[in-house]
């Protein structure tokens, strides 16, 4: 995984809200079997409207999405995280996120940062008004910059460690192994074993 | 302080846990299914690592694949490759596969509990949102992504922060025709859509005592579309019943320690939630969602809402777009709207007990001329068991199709798809915009209002025919 320290880039204003992942990456794309190339599934349904935010010129080069209320409910494919990151998106703002989305962009290194509704409000109103306006968004300081508003937020140490030094889970797990197999030892004998087939 | 059901099973899976880190889980079941999963494997290829546990992991082909000639190689080449990638996966990893054509396969949280490897105060998970129906078991499941299916594998952990604890006590006897769809319906719009992230909730009270499995299993799938990674229900002698016997199930000495462990999994008495949502089950009513969230919903008897009735902006402007999509005028009578399609099936109620109860309004009777019932059993096992009933009979004979086991139409990733500006009742999970197809209109529904539905052509509750 990249290690995330800090990104300035332009912002996408997405005012909508309960964004699900059937809307960031419909269904029928979820049949590759790659983590790449999903790009051109990205709101695919959405982006048959012209008006549609991620059609227009002046977001053309965002990379930080600012989403309405409860961003990426629903289906639990990873594929919607792959999917922003493929188009290009470093970080997502909203002021509440599904956990399953939000497990998984921490897994991949998409970062997600919940500040309040006004805040997210505000951020709005000027990417809307000036659409270049760069955001800088720095994991280390936890703040969120913009103009001249500098906004702070909350992400657990342990999340925060491990996407600035670009750890993955699995090898930090390894490390417990030991552990592991002690646990295995003292499982209920009568638990359920799918193998051998009864 | 005593404990709840939620967090006593989570208490008992911690491998290791540090003060600032998430607690190490132990993972007691891993479902696999082809469309989250080839990644995983690929990950582990890159890395040189095994399945840890093949013996705790099995798989199944569900989500893409097709429900008529299932005897054939299938016709998309892309959903092919998925599907022989599984295959070529689970050879390689020595992982349990149910393929296509083999009786054990069907939808994974279907299959589950059918082959009693569902057992209560388990932790299971799987690459599917929907896993939160093992809940209905006194298990603690939930969906996880691709990357934790692959963590999964590698080392039968995940990280993880414990979750705060709901109860939803759902009190009262539900009147004829109504049913646990309708109660988790009227659930996640009372609490809304985000209402139960962070939470595990755990359904209680006299309404879901009297409650079947697959009933409970209904309404524990359904915990996601609150917002809730898992929802559960403490194991009882219903619960005890239908895992006895099965073909995973604990035997002889096994089967009383695991029972006697069983009867301990409940919340103490002195447990106290981190926050309670009540219920009535007395004035409960069958239930239908309007718009494009599950949240979205309101009793069969009530009318399209008006925007205008919201004080929130973003709530006004959230109906407005959904009213729009799902091309419906506020005042419109909810029992007015004439359907195009009706499905019966999925992990929410593609179970035997489902079909049974829309082939009983069915039965010796037509469905409407202007509308197609597509009836999908959630397994290869269910459908043996509906033909061995004669049910199949009851819905061809009514003019419905009968299908082979999958997800089919509850996503839309294989040809059984709405067209744009169709409209279904569902009976489904998720409502959201082209979720069933490209343009598709959904109105989550029960069984029954599926089925009372198909015969009059409009939404419609048994009571209406």
């Amino acid at each position: 995984m990249e290690k995330f320290l800090k990104h300035t880039g332009n912002a996408l204003p997405l005012r909508r809200s309960n964004v699900d992942t059937d809307q960031i990456i419909p269904a029928v794309y979820l049949k590759r079997i790659t983590k790449s190339g999903f790009e051109d599934g990205l709101f695919a349904a959405w982006r048959n409207d012209p008006a549609f935010e991620l059609n227009q010129p002046q977001y053309k080069f965002a990379t930080v999405l600012v989403a309405g209320p409860d961003f990426g409910t629903g289906s639990s494919r990873e594929h919607a995280v792959w999917a922003l990151q493929n188009y290009g998106f470093k970080v997502i703002l909203s002021s509440r996120f599904a956990d399953i989305f939000r497990g998984n962009s921490q897994k991949m290194g998409l970062l997600t940062v919940i500040l309040p509704q006004a805040d997210i409000e505000k951020i709005w109103q000027e990417i809307e008004s000036k659409p270049d306006t760069q955001i800088t968004v720095d994991l280390g300081a936890k703040t969120v910059a913009y103009a001249k508003t500098t906004l702070t937020f909350d992400i657990d140490d342990y999340t925060r460690w491990r996407l600035m030094e670009g750890l993955d889970d699995i090898g930090l797990t390894f490390t417990k192994l030991d552990q592991v197999s002690k646990f295995e030892e003292k499982r209920l004998s009568f638990k359920p074993k799918t193998l051998p087939i009864r | 302080m005593g404990k709840a059901l939620a967090e006593k099973i989570w208490a008992e899976h911690v491998v290791a846990a540090a003060a600032g880190e998430p607690d190490l889980l132990y993972i007691d079941l891993h479902l696999i299914h082809e469309v989250t999963s080839p990644q995983a494997f690929d990950g582990l290829r890159l890395a040189n690592r095994k399945v840890r546990r093949p013996d705790l992991t099995i798989a199944t082909e569900d989500h893409n694949v097709p429900t008529l000639n299932v005897d054939k190689p299938i016709a998309d080449p892309v959903s092919k490759l998925q599907v022989d990638t599984l295959r070529k996966n689970c050879a390689e990893f020595g992982v349990r596969l149910h393929s296509l054509g083999d009786v054990e396969q069907g939808i994974v949280h279907v299959v589950g509990p059918q082959l009693g490897i569902t057992q209560p105060g388990m932790t299971i998970v799987c690459g599917d949102s929907h896993t939160s129906t093992h809940g209905a078991f006194g298990a603690l499941a939930f969906g996880i992504g691709t990357s934790e299916v692959e963590h999964v594998l590698a080392t039968q952990t995940l990280p993880l922060h414990p979750p705060k604890t709901m109860a939803i006590n759902v009190d009262g006897t539900l009147q004829a025709g109504v049913t646990s769809k309708d109660i988790i319906l009227a659930v996640i719009a009372k609490i809304g859509t985000g209402g139960g992230q962070g939470y595990t909730l755990e359904y209680r009270g006299s309404a879901i005592r009297a409650l079947s499995m697959e009933a409970r299993m209904t309404i524990c799938n359904m915990s996601i579309e609150a917002g809730a990674r898992a929802g559960l229900i403490a194991p009882d002698q219903t619960t005890f019943d239908y895992v006895k016997g099965k073909a995973h199930a604990p035997t002889d000495g096994d089967w009383d320690a695991a029972l006697t462990y069983w009867k301990t999994l409940t919340t103490d008495a002195d447990a106290k939630f981190d926050k309670e949502v009540n219920l009535n089950a007395d004035e409960l009513a069958p239930f239908v969602t309007w718009g494009t969230n599950p949240g979205q919903g309101l009793p069969l008897t009530a009318s399209v809402p008006n925007p205008d009735d919201y004080s929130n902006a973003e709530d006004r402007g959230a109906v407005k777009r959904a009213l729009e999509y799902m091309d419906l005028k506020p005042g419109t009578p909810l029992k007015s709207i004439k359907v195009d399609t009706v499905f019966l099936g999925s992990c929410t109620n593609g179970r035997i007990e489902d079909l049974r109860s829309a082939a009983s309004v069915i039965k010796g009777k037509k469905i409407a001329s202007s509308l197609r019932l597509l009836v999908v059993p959630g397994s290869a096992r269910v459908r043996l068991q509906a033909e061995a009933e004669g049910l199949d009979k009851v819905f061809l004979d009514a003019g419905a199709e009968w299908r082979s086991a999958g997800c089919s139409m509850c996503l839309g990733m294989n040809p059984d798809q709405l067209k744009p500006g169709e409209r279904a009742a569902s009976t489904s999970n998720r409502n959201f915009e082209g979720r069933q197809g490209k343009g598709g209109r959904t109105h989550l529904v029960s069984p029954l209002v599926a089925a009372a539905t198909a015969l009059k052509g409009t939404l419609s509750s048994p009571a209406d025919l």
